[in-house]
């Protein structure tokens, strides 16, 4: 471990801006400052996710309606779906961790446009509350689901334009975040930073980016076409204007696919930084893990077309997708194979964002597996819509996603707060979600294959005692979070005062106090070694 | 937030940035051409028929009237780093008025259509077929979102010529100015795709 940092400098928690108070955070283009804003925004949203979810499980424990109709369950999943998809998972790790670390791990000030930065946020917080608005603007909340699917979308006399502009807004606040770690990335590494020294979590932020870029402006234009076919009638998928609704499902999932490897490509970045972190081991096949985080964001773009086989495509398409979703899978085989050869022989320091990793290991090779499944085109045609999707989806961006960010904000928590966590209270938090996360995802398998098909408020009764034990692990999972939110914020009180360097990190940000300085380094450091530097 | 990096600058990241912006800008076109596409190959006879019905003399003119802009504009990024001003400000100048020409004529155009009841929800459009319903659809869409990009684009230079006149953006500093003169350059390269799409293939 390295001695203890100690600067002059106030840190960004301290410093004393032009302004007071709440305004000397929604004004501030401090980067650390604009990452604590989306984590309390994209925390309040979640918890929001979470409840509705929570709910949904609860109607699902018996058959029949128990809390809901229909047509409230139907409100439920679209509202769940957006929230958690657009608003949380989507942003979460770039624009949480990414935004607070991207400039400390590659030696720079700040990110290159602090006031887009700051635009992006404005614009998320635009996007969010006309997502909400939608809920108690006129004729009901929306109900066709996430995906706004043609022709419910323009069909249903529900109100449905402030959430779809609410999506299209939250596109573009993801947009103007990847644009700005791109050219932060491009131009700002500290001298001697060649991009093979650049760590891996910074690497996925920029193939993370250029998914952002690339491929949002077609959920972009998507979107607006909807909301033109509700107001000007005009007929881009309405089959009675000549449209088609198929067009509608490749335009949307050319952006939505991608969306997954937004979604996912940081979380495997962070989940490098802790692996290699608590194993004291420089990461195993650096290169390997560098160009397969650039080949699953190129690959993503070219398997859209998995989401869409029992729509109606050609023979060769639906084999074309079936063949390059199976290529998927190799980038992200040798990311799990790299993992843990990293850990092998070295010396582990068993910590909670360590078990959050192994943690998520398991849960995204699980999530992995059960997509090469959805993936092959015989078992797809007997799966689609039914609950296997929906446990295959929640392993990999729930289990995935999810688990990579507590563990990054267990990982990362020191250096934001300059305070240590209770260890005890975390891993307790930790045993209760996973367990809670096991049992209410894994008999979604179950369901799924036996056929009870997803977004319905009512089963057959044979489906009964798979959905007890999913509902029951839904309160265990709430439990647990509430556990760890709880946990992470009593220790912003009561914690130990963190020193710069608590788990022996060789990455940038380790080096400078906790929490950093408002200007991050005192003196611009100069790289000569590669990021995981390890004896 | 801090002084410093205030007055870091950059001018090589904004100018990535803008081009990165503009490749979103293109996809989002892009979107559009996809589905112009797909429905132009479904619709073959009907889309042939309806491109001959829009003026290709309002279309060259603003094709003409565009290029111009974009030849003034570029001109006016030389000029700065000349030192000057008028000049500067001048060809600005003629941007802008270029600019709100072709929106003008666009004005015209769609006024023209609307007065023969051809509009998206039309039920005398709705009668001709459904080719004529998605062309139309389409024209109106696309090249709408195209005068929206221009109306930006001169509430943009609008902003570069108080800055240029303030001298905030000057010989030593035009990186705002270059970075308008590509977002309106882009403008005209969405332009010189829409212009064959619907006027040209008949």
């Amino acid at each position: 471990m390295s001695p203890e940092k100690t600067t002059e400098e106030p840190s960004y928690l301290d410093y004393k801006g032009k302004y007071r108070g709440i305004f000397s955070w929604i004004f501030s283009t401090d980067h650390k400052r604009i990452g604590l804003l989306y984590l309390f925004s994209i925390l309040t949203l979640f918890i929001i996710g979470a409840t509705l979810g929570l709910l949904m499980k609860f109607e699902l424990i018996a058959p029949g309606g128990t809390i809901m109709d229909a047509q409230s369950y139907n409100a439920f999943f679209t509202l769940h779906g957006i929230v958690m998809i657009f608003a949380v998972v989507i942003p979460g790790l770039p624009a949480v961790f990414g935004n607070f670390l991207l400039p400390l791990m590659i030696g720079a000030k700040d990110v290159a446009f602090p006031k887009i930065n700051l635009l992006s946020w404005y614009l998320y917080v635009i996007g969010v509350t006309l997502v909400i608005l939608s809920q108690f603007a006129g004729d009901g909340p929306p109900d066709t689901g996430w995906t706004f699917y043609a022709p419910y979308s323009f069909r249903t006399t529900n109100t449905m334009l402030p959430a779809v502009f609410g999506a299209f807004v939250l596109g573009f606040s993801s947009i103007l975040t990847g644009l700005n770690f791109l050219v932060t990335i491009h131009r700002m590494r500290a001298p001697g930073m060649t991009w093979l020294k650049m760590p891996l979590f910074p690497w996925s932020l920029y193939a993370t980016g250029w998914v952002q870029l690339l491929a949002t402006p077609i959920i972009g234009i998507t979107l607006l076409m909807v909301v033109a076919e509700r107001t000007l009638k005009i007929g881009f998928f309405d089959p009675t204007l000549g449209g088609d609704p198929i067009l509608y499902q490749h335009l949307f999932w050319t952006y939505s696919h991608p969306a997954v490897y937004i979604m996912i490509l940081p979380a495997m970045g962070a989940i490098s930084e802790m692996i290699s972190t608590f194993s004291h081991k420089t990461i195993f096949g650096y290169r390997f893990m560098v160009v397969s985080i650039l080949a699953i964001a190129f690959v993503g773009y070219f398997v859209w077309g998995h989401h869409m086989f029992t729509s109606g495509m050609s023979g060769t398409a639906l084999y074309a997708f079936s063949l390059l979703t199976f290529l998927v899978a190799i980038p992200s085989a040798i990311k799990v194979f790299n993992w843990i050869s990293t850990m092998h022989k070295g010396s582990i320091d068993l910590q909670t964002p360590f078990y959050w990793a192994i943690a998520f290991i398991f849960v995204f090779m699980i999530g992995g597996y059960s997509g090469l499944i959805l993936g092959s085109l015989a078992a797809n045609v007997h799966l689609h819509n039914t609950h296997f999707v929906v446990a295959h989806f929640h392993f990999i961006v729930f289990g995935g996603t999810g688990f990579a960010f507590f563990g990054a904000a267990h990982y990362w928590f020191p250096k934001i707060t300059g305070k240590m966590y209770d260890s005890r209270w975390a891993n307790i938090g930790l045993i209760l979600f996973f367990i809670g996360f096991l049992a209410l995802y894994a008999p979604m398998f179950y369901l799924g294959f036996k056929g009870m098909p997803r977004r319905y408020f009512d089963y057959d009764e044979v489906f009964h005692a798979g959905n007890i034990i999913s509902t029951m692990g839904s309160w265990i999972l709430y439990s647990g979070l509430a556990v760890i939110i709880i946990n992470l914020f009593s220790s912003l009180k009561g914690g130990k005062k963190a020193p710069s360097d608590p788990w022996g990190g060789k990455t940038l940000e380790w080096t400078v106090p906790s929490p950093p300085p408002v200007e991050n380094f005192t003196e611009t450091p100069v790289i000569t070694k590669g990021p995981y530097d390890y004896k | 937030m801090s002084m410093l990096v205030e007055i870091h600058r950059d001018d090589l990241a904004s100018k990535t940035g803008m081009w990165l912006f503009l490749f979103t800008e293109m996809l989002l076109f892009g979107g559009l051409f996809v589905v112009y596409t797909v429905y132009r190959f479904r619709n073959q006879v009907a889309f042939h028929l309806a491109a001959g019905e829009l003026s290709v003399v309002i279309g060259t003119l603003n094709t003409v009237i565009l290029l111009t802009s974009s030849a003034t504009i570029a001109m006016s990024v030389t000029a700065i780093q000349k030192r000057n001003k008028k000049l500067t400000l001048l060809l600005l100048g003629i941007t802008v008025l270029l600019g709100i020409g072709f929106l003008i004529n666009k004005y015209f155009e769609w006024g023209g259509h609307i007065k023969e009841n051809i509009y998206p929800g039309s039920s005398i459009l709705a009668l001709r077929g459904q080719g004529d319903v998605l062309f139309y659809g389409l024209y109106y869409f696309m090249t709408g979102l195209h005068a929206l990009h221009i109306v930006i684009g001169l509430v943009f230079i609008g902003f570069i010529i108080s800055f240029v006149a303030r001298d905030k953006v000057n010989s030593g500093n035009f990186v705002l100015l270059e970075n308008s003169g590509l977002y309106w350059h882009l403008v005209d390269l969405i332009w010189i795709f829409l212009f064959p799409l619907f006027y040209l293939i008949t």
